[in-house]
């Protein structure tokens, strides 16, 4: 498989604060890679970085082999832990926002068979991540996990290179989590989607991902923690198929796609 | 019980509500038939037959000199200067406000120009109004823009800094423009604080519009009031401004009832 995104030599510094420090990285098309780490290890930063709301102070990065612009874009979607969807609109048009802002430079919204068709599309999206009853709700009405389906649907609606997520199941309680593991793997294959998972849970990251980083500090200077920053000190690629069966022995809602 | 946990229903709630204005008017007719009974002419505390009678005369009969139904004519006058003034406030509160908060260069351009204008006491800049635009409509209609649209715009501008970073992210990675952020994220989300704000900014507006019209007016509640002062008619004064919170109430809740009725989902405890 060919690499779809490349960090060479990457720093990320604030004043004389190292937050990543020489972090180099291929990631590879159609992979999972979760990413994982102790609080303040960078974690977020990483992501910041691929997301490209922020630049890397030092080093470069490649998305499909050009430069990425230190700004966000429709090629690398996201997923946040909260906030990840507009409150003021309904599941459909959220999901709609996207084809609304390519179809509509000027007032963003879409008129005649192009709504009937982002339309269409965006609802389909919603069945196919299990809102198919919710097209209506407004974000508030919804559960956190309803929500955060909600947030992946929005998300690929624009069909991302990269699918970011950060920590995208923090919020939920372990059974609505196990259905959510089952919806993410099952549209990685589905969508052939490229997925960078930033999580706090290690066995999360070991269930769903191909291969797990782990970021943290190489060197600690106990006189200047700030110092050092983290890099990827782990890199293990994983056989899908046995994670497959300890995924399955450890679910524990019984519906095959629940509503949660 | 503790008192932090008694919850009061509904029917018991409008009882204990009216309980004190009940009281006040009580007291208040209480004290001027003392009064009345002392001397049958005081003008100070009037009783109610006396406010009736001057009223229904300035409600219902034409004014010899204008033609006009005083009562009326005042009421259109202070709320055609107080409708002017909102809207503009409101206006200019949307799209300054909107602008200043999601764009971080105008932010630094004009910032400190809108907090500069807003902290001048408004009262201070009457002369100057008065002086530049003369003492007609637009002077009294300035007031009321330069008394409340800073501290609307500035509410507003907060409020869009303040949503949700991620929100304009994921925006954007969504192929959304600056532009498309601003219209379809910030300016929905800005709206029930808007009501909001023209709700907050409802009383500081009165305020300046009774004061333009004390000043330099020929019409208006403010104007009226101020008139009427020098012959003691309290009968008069009295109603006014029982007239001016009436409408303040009615003001009050249209607003609110926009509010829910346009943007359920900021409303999030209705669901």
């Amino acid at each position: 498989m060919s690499t779809i995104l490349s960090l060479r030599n990457v720093w990320v510094e604030y004043g004389d604060k190292v937050i990543i420090e020489n972090l180099s990285l291929d990631i590879e098309e159609g992979s999972f890679v979760s990413v994982v780490g102790p609080s303040g290890a960078g974690k977020s930063s990483f992501l910041r970085l691929i997301l490209g709301q922020e630049g890397p102070s030092r080093g470069k990065i490649r998305l499909d082999g050009t430069p990425l612009p230190p700004e966000c874009g429709p090629d690398r979607g996201v997923v946040f832990q909260r906030y990840s969807t507009f409150p003021h609109l309904t599941a459909l048009r959220n999901v709609m926002f996207g084809h609304e802002c390519d179809g509509a430079p000027f007032s963003a919204r879409l008129f005649g068979s192009a709504k009937r068709k982002a339309r269409e599309e965006a609802a389909d999206m919603l069945t196919a991540v299990g809102l198919g009853a919710n097209l209506d709700s407004y974000p508030a009405e919804m559960s956190g996990g309803m929500q955060q389906r909600l947030a992946i649907a929005q998300a690929l609606i624009k069909r991302p290179r990269i699918l970011l997520l950060d920590e995208p199941l923090g919020a939920l309680d372990p059974g609505i989590r196990a259905d959510m593991h089952e919806l993410i793997l099952r549209l990685w294959r589905d969508y052939a989607l490229t997925i960078v998972m930033v999580t706090h849970d290690i066995r999360e990251a070991f269930t769903l991902g191909t291969r797990v980083l782990t970021l943290d500090k190489r060197r600690h200077d106990p006189q200047a923690p700030h110092r050092y920053g983290a890099t990827v000190v782990y890199d293990l690629p994983l056989d899908k198929e046995n994670a497959q069966v300890t995924y399955h022995a450890e679910r524990i809602t019984i519906d095959e796609v629940s509503n949660n | 019980m503790r008192w932090v946990n008694r919850q009061v229903g509904r029917s018991n709630r409008i009882f204990l509500g009216s309980l004190p204005i009940l009281l006040l008017v009580l007291t208040y007719l209480f004290l001027a038939v003392q009064r009345h009974e002392a001397n049958p002419a005081d003008k100070i505390l009037p009783l109610p037959s006396a406010m009736v009678s001057s009223m229904s005369a300035l409600i219902m009969v034409p004014d010899k000199l204008s033609g006009q139904f005083i009562f009326w004519a005042d009421t259109l006058a202070s709320l055609q200067r107080l409708g002017i003034g909102l809207g503009i406030s409101t206006l200019m509160a949307l799209a300054v406000g909107l602008v200043l908060g999601i764009l971080p260069p105008v932010r630094a351009t004009f910032g400190p120009l809108v907090t500069g204008i807003a902290v001048i006491p408004p009262i201070a800049l009457l002369p100057i109004l008065f002086i530049a635009l003369g003492l007609g409509e637009t002077a009294k209609v300035a007031l009321i823009v330069v008394g409340i649209a800073p501290v609307m715009i500035r509410d507003i501008a907060a409020h869009v800094q303040a949503l949700p970073r991620e929100l304009i992210i994921k925006a954007q990675t969504l192929g959304a423009s600056s532009w498309q952020v601003m219209i379809r994220v910030a300016l929905p989300q800005a709206m029930p604080r808007l009501i909001h704000a023209i709700r907050l900014a409802l009383g500081p507006a009165w305020v300046f519009l009774i004061s333009a019209e004390a000043i330099a007016s020929d019409v208006g509640l403010g104007y009226r009031i101020f008139l009427v002062r020098r012959y003691l008619s309290m009968d008069v004064i009295l109603p006014y401004v029982a007239w001016i919170a009436l409408l303040a109430i009615a003001i009050d809740f249209a607003l609110v009832t926009i509010s829910k009725r346009g943007f359920a989902w900021a409303h999030g405890d209705d669901h």
